[in-house]
């Protein structure tokens, strides 16, 4: 029993191991087991410190466990050696105070240097807001009127749960892919302003070499300059509660003309679906991803937020009113994607973190209430603006109707009326 | 001689242990308490290594196999305070509680009673900390640095975590203050300052610093309770607090609170590797100023451990200059213990094995420290595997692996039989190839971008933490060869006799060693005295024998 | 006798124990003196308008001073400036108007004012904001809060950029949760 289950853990870490040299590189600039160059000049002033210091660390180790080994080799009793008698050395000991504090100067000055240039944010060509959330991130181009949330990629969503039995090596860019990148024009600096909406994260990018925490009620400065094109990848580097590990950073640098061409599109649909409570800004509807869709040709094997994209389309040309048997059914899907890590599949939920919906309050009241906290999330729970009308109806309606609740329908344009 | 003391170690009238479950429970004998912290602390090991191999297993394989990701931080959280408070911590206690009194030349510490309180504060601690596992919520899971807002989300837990955290810090300053009393009030007549032994030196610089910051950390978790439950705003942005300013006051603390970890190991090595390398320590004086340095620099350096929460340059600049400076007096350190194996008489019981060991391997922990104190560079360490490497190195076969060695090397002393010597060397190696198994690929893993803290992680570091994950299971096995080698010596298994000499060890000098093997339980009968040179003056000792 | 000294020793390190704790708490006030000294955390004192009369503008210098808007906590809010950035003259007073609306439940909201970069906070005078006080919500409505201010001429001459931000905070539910 034991020596086979031992054979299956053997072989799935040999599986892995293989699986590891097909998967395509995490960091664009790193060689897998060091940091990475960096796709900025910056990047590669850190890149040459940490390797500085790695071989001054290197060679002062050689010194020491070399005079070490030598003398645990010839120094031993056994080999008839008789011990001296010194223990005090005034001149030597002079010199090893001093030799490491040279050595340390003459690298701290570089540092100290390079430090000085990551600091200054000035004259930044663009400058993007980062707001961390319990679990992802929200950019926002300032004065662009630009704005939306980034999350995990779906299909990693579901591969990462609890024995999901999805092959995670079959994922692509497992856990270092998310729905909608940041896109950062290259060759020029990006300021970034890092806050947080709950809790403290840390927006951090290798390559990009910016590594920042998100804190309530401040604003962090950070700022890049891609010299390179390429897609880049980050996570969440401080600890910010259960799906800690589930928020990954993409950043894609484009040229210049391709980069303002994404931005005005961004822009259109952003004013298409402009808020009724006249807010200027909204969360812009993701239309490449009903693009996706068609190209596909199958809405069933497409990715998920691209379903979501299509059900978005439909909404916007003909928004009838679907029957609670369609709402239930697509309901409960859009509840185990987004809402079941939390609050169950039963509905029971995790209390006291995580309340239970079978009964609640806020599933059995007032329904615009509920769809409310859902645009907008409330405490611990993230909002979910980025889920289209029918998603949002439909997953209302579900819990509504199921584990015993029994409150009526919501319609998409009744959400589409409280946007 | 060794006769004599045995059977007055049964003299029920004259200083012996009570009986059974009461002696443990009301002694006041710092032999009895030193014994208790120990085996506190390896039960605490026990219950954090536990909670490491959840870890390790879950890490095994990316994707999530065994638990779900709650549940997982909650793993981290509890196996940092459980190692760091329960473990490292106890354990030199522990050290202190048998070694201090017997290396300065008294029979007991200063306020025994006191003693036995700060002991039985921690199995209490404990239990509350322990008890939020079943909790609806579960156990604390913000991480062991209690960073608010998150550390606030806690559900019920809340309250045991910060009152378990009160205990530790009352038991621990009751310890320090203890052994600081002791250490300057009881010395053997003849023994200044400059004559104790390193491992008093440490263990005083130690206690100064528990009772310097134990304090701070209790003031900082007490204004998270109050931020919590009775509407404060120390940490929270909208009543006008700040959430940064309780990492610095938290580091404040866990920076000196990281030499606690480690000063009195230092004092350890500094015993062991002169007994078995046959020649006096080289360098005692700078040894013991680069202790002080070291404790006065710790509380320079804090925020070091927050470069990334957006401070002004030139604080940054400041922190970064403070950090490598504490590399000078480390290195003086550790150039001092290759000097004093230069030209050695050297053999490699267990002990020295250990000790070595330590040489090596928390030098490169100290060499990744090096490497963190640049603050440009730390920007992309920050918060990953390179950072839990680097702890790691320092803590596990840093602090462990010189209370493992101070175990064996003391042992004989305790307990009057010697530990078999083959199981040693095969417990020794198991650990230290093991031990570089578990986290030297870690260092990769963190440079190539796997963050801290997760359950799950990117395919790419797989290799990596199948590695580490083999590497813990083997070495977290292989402590059970000690743990019995030990309670063999204990309980005398396997017809191990009291046959030792008072000295044990050729090389061994110190006053410990001018009584009998085990130690009586009333150590000294008449106080020894040193003289000049630094040695216990002979005639006293033998006048104390023949007293009985 | 010898025993009394060891306990007088215990108790002046049991002081040493209260005051350290003392001083736990001490550095709360440390820290905001040193943050409100150096500018650090950005929080800026309310300035009487009178004071700022004899302040001279420097029109040889523009200034942008941009505006970021935060609701933390998703509280469901819908919170901007009116402008996202303008260009001031050092020594100018000028109002922005913040716009914010409630959709959810009436509320407390208290905005938690921050400067980047950290050093311009010394130069920043505010003669009114809606971040010095608590500002309630109703229900369902919209509001339009000012703020007032003027960057001091003495804003050192490499800083072209200066970002205020605001992050507003449902007060109540800090009460009641945390």
């Amino acid at each position: 029993m034991l020596k086979r289950l031992q054979a299956a853990v053997m072989g799935s870490a040999v599986l892995g191991l293989l699986n590891t040299t097909a998967a395509s590189a995490y960091l664009d600039t790193s060689n897998g087991w060091n940091l990475p160059t960096g796709a900025t000049d910056i990047g590669a002033e850190v890149f040459s410190l940490h390797m500085w210091m790695f071989w001054i660390c290197t060679v002062i180790g050689i010194g020491v466990f070399g005079t070490m080994m030598y003398s645990i080799i010839r120094h031993r009793k056994s080999l008839g050696a008789k011990s001296a008698s010194f223990h005090h050395s005034t001149a030597v000991e002079i010199v090893w105070t001093a030799l490491p504090f040279a050595i340390l100067i003459a690298i701290a000055i570089p540092a100290a240097g390079t430090l000085i240039k990551m600091e200054d944010t000035r004259d930044a060509d663009i400058t993007i807001k980062v707001t961390g959330y319990q679990w992802m991130w929200e950019y926002e181009y300032l004065g662009e009127d630009v704005r939306f949330f980034s999350r995990l990629k779906q299909d990693a969503n579901e591969a990462r749960q609890l024995k999901s039995g999805i092959d995670v090596h079959q994922v692509e860019n497992y856990l270092v892919d998310v729905d909608r990148p940041l896109m950062i024009p290259v060759g020029k600096k990006v300021r970034f302003l890092i806050t947080s909406n709950d809790v403290i994260h840390a927006w951090w990018v290798s390559d990009l070499t910016v590594k920042k925490d998100a804190i309530p009620g401040y604003i962090n400065e950070a700022w890049t300059n891609a010299k390179v094109p390429g897609t880049y990848r980050g996570v969440c580097a401080e600890l910010c509660g259960r799906d800690h590990g589930f928020m990954p950073i993409v950043v894609e640098a484009v040229p210049q003309d391709e980069f303002d061409a994404w931005l005005a599109e961004q822009k259109g649909s952003s004013s298409d679906t402009a808020d009724v409570a006249g807010t200027p800004k909204t969360v812009t509807v993701d239309e490449s991803a009903a693009t996706e869709v068609a190209a596909a040709g199958s809405p069933a094997v497409a990715a998920d937020d691209a379903a979501e994209g299509a059900e978005e389309a439909a909404d916007a040309e003909a928004p009838a009113e679907t029957d609670l048997d369609a709402l239930m059914a697509s309901g409960e899907t859009v509840y185990t994607r987004n809402c079941a890590a939390c609050h169950q599949a039963a509905g029971t939920g995790l209390p006291p973190n995580f309340p239970s919906l079978v009964g609640s309050a806020v599933v059995t009241g007032d329904a615009d209430a509920q769809v409310m906290q859902i645009l907008k999330g409330k405490g611990m729970m993230p909002p979910f603006a980025n889920l289209s009308d029918a998603d949002i109806a439909a997953v209302v309606t579900y819990t509504r109707n199921s584990w015993g609740n029994d409150s009526g329908v919501v319609q998409p344009a009744d959400v589409a009326a409280l946007r | 001689m060794a006769h004599a003391h045995a059977d007055h170690h049964d003299d029920h009238d004259h200083h012996g242990p009570d009986k059974g479950i009461m002696r443990w429970i009301k002694t006041t004998n710092h032999k009895d308490l030193g014994t208790l912290y120990l085996f506190f602390a390896f039960t605490m090991f026990f219950i954090g290594g536990m909670m490491s191999l959840v870890i390790r297993a879950e890490l095994f394989q990316p994707g999530l196999q065994f638990v779900h990701p709650e549940f997982f931080n909650q793993m981290t959280t509890m196996h940092a305070l459980v190692m760091i408070f329960g473990g490292v911590m106890p354990g030199f206690v522990g050290l202190a509680n048998w070694m201090v009194p017997m290396q300065v030349g008294c029979s007991d510490l200063a306020l025994p009673r006191i003693n036995n309180w700060g002991f039985w504060l921690l199995p209490a601690a404990f239990t509350l900390l322990l008890s939020t596992l079943f909790l609806p919520g579960g156990a604390p899971a913000g991480g062991w640095t209690m960073y608010p807002p998150l550390v606030l989300q806690t559900g019920d837990a809340f309250p045991f975590l910060i009152f378990a955290v009160h205990l530790m810090g009352i038991s621990s300053i009751t310890g320090a203050i203890n052994i600081v009393v002791t250490i300057l009030n009881m010395r053997a007549p003849g023994m200044t300052l400059l004559k104790m032994p390193l491992f008093v030196w440490t263990w005083l610089i130690t206690a100064y610093l528990l009772i310097a910051v134990m304090p701070v950390l209790a003031g900082a978790v007490t204004m998270l309770l109050t931020d919590k439950y009775f509407a404060t705003s120390f940490f929270t942005a909208s009543g006008g607090g700040d959430p940064v300013m309780f990492q610095h006051i938290f580091w404040f603390f866990g920076h000196p609170e990281v030499y606690i970890m480690i000063l009195p190991a230092f004092g350890i090595v500094s015993t062991i590797i002169p007994t078995f390398a046959r020649k006096r320590l080289f360098g005692y004086d700078s040894m013991v100023y680069a202790t002080a340095s070291i404790a006065f620099l710790s509380f320079i350096v804090w925020a070091h451990h927050m470069f990334t929460v957006g401070m002004p340059l030139a604080a940054e600049l400041f922190f970064m200059f403070a950090t490598m400076l504490i590399a000078v007096p480390t290195g003086v350190k550790v150039f001092n213990w290759v000097a004093t194996m230069w030209r050695g008489s050297m053999t490699f019981e267990t002990p020295m094995l250990f000790a070595i060991a330590f040489v090596f391997l928390f030098t490169i922990g100290g060499f990744s420290g090096l490497m963190l104190a640049l603050t440009p560079v730390d920007f992309l360490y920050h918060d990953t595997y390179f950072v839990v490497a680097h702890f790691h190195y320092v803590l596990v076969p840093g602090a462990v692996f010189s209370i493992i060695a101070a175990v064996y090397y003391w042992i004989p002393k305790w307990t009057g039989r010697m530990y078999n010597e083959s199981l040693g060397k095969l417990h020794f190696w198991l650990s230290a190839i093991f031990i570089n198994v578990t986290f030297f690929p870690q260092h990769f893993a963190g440079l190539a971008g796997m963050q801290r803290r997760v359950p799950d992680y990117a395919v790419q570091f797989l290799d990596f933490n199948v590695w580490s994950s083999v590497g813990a299971f083997v070495f977290f096995f292989a402590q059970f060869i000690f743990i019995y080698n030990m309670l063999a010596c204990c309980y005398g298994w396997g017809g191990r006799k009291r046959d030792l000499t008072d000295r044990v060890w050729e090389g061994a000098t110190g006053l410990e060693w001018t009584v009998p093997s085990p130690a009586p339980y009333h150590t000294f009968e008449d106080q020894p005295q040193i003289g000049d040179d630094g040695e216990p003056v002979k005639v006293k000792a033998t006048k104390t024998a023949k007293a009985h | 006798m010898k025993n009394a000294g060891r306990y007088r020793h215990a108790m002046r390190l049991g002081v040493v124990v209260v005051a350290m704790f003392g001083f736990g708490y001490a550095l709360v006030p440390l820290y905001n003196a040193l943050c409100d000294a150096l500018g650090i955390n950005g929080r800026t004192a309310l300035v009487a308008a009178e004071a700022l009369e004899a302040v001279k503008p420097d029109l040889s210098r523009t200034v942008k001073v941009e505006f970021v808007t935060t609701v933390n906590g998703s509280a469901p809010w819908d919170f901007s400036s009116e402008q996202p950035s303008i260009e001031v003259h050092p020594g100018e007073l000028h109002t922005v108007i913040f716009n914010v609306t409630n959709h959810g439940d009436a509320a407390v909201g208290q905005a938690v004012p921050n400067i980047a970069p950290w050093n311009a906070a010394r130069h920043l005078r505010k003669t009114e904001c809606f971040c010095f006080n608590n500002q309630p919500l109703p229900s369902g409505e919209a509001q339009q809060m000012p703020m007032r201010f003027m960057i001091d001429p003495a804003l050192p001459a490499d800083i072209n950029t200066v970002t205020l931000s605001y992050t507003f905070f449902d007060v109540p539910q800090v009460a009641a949760v945390h």
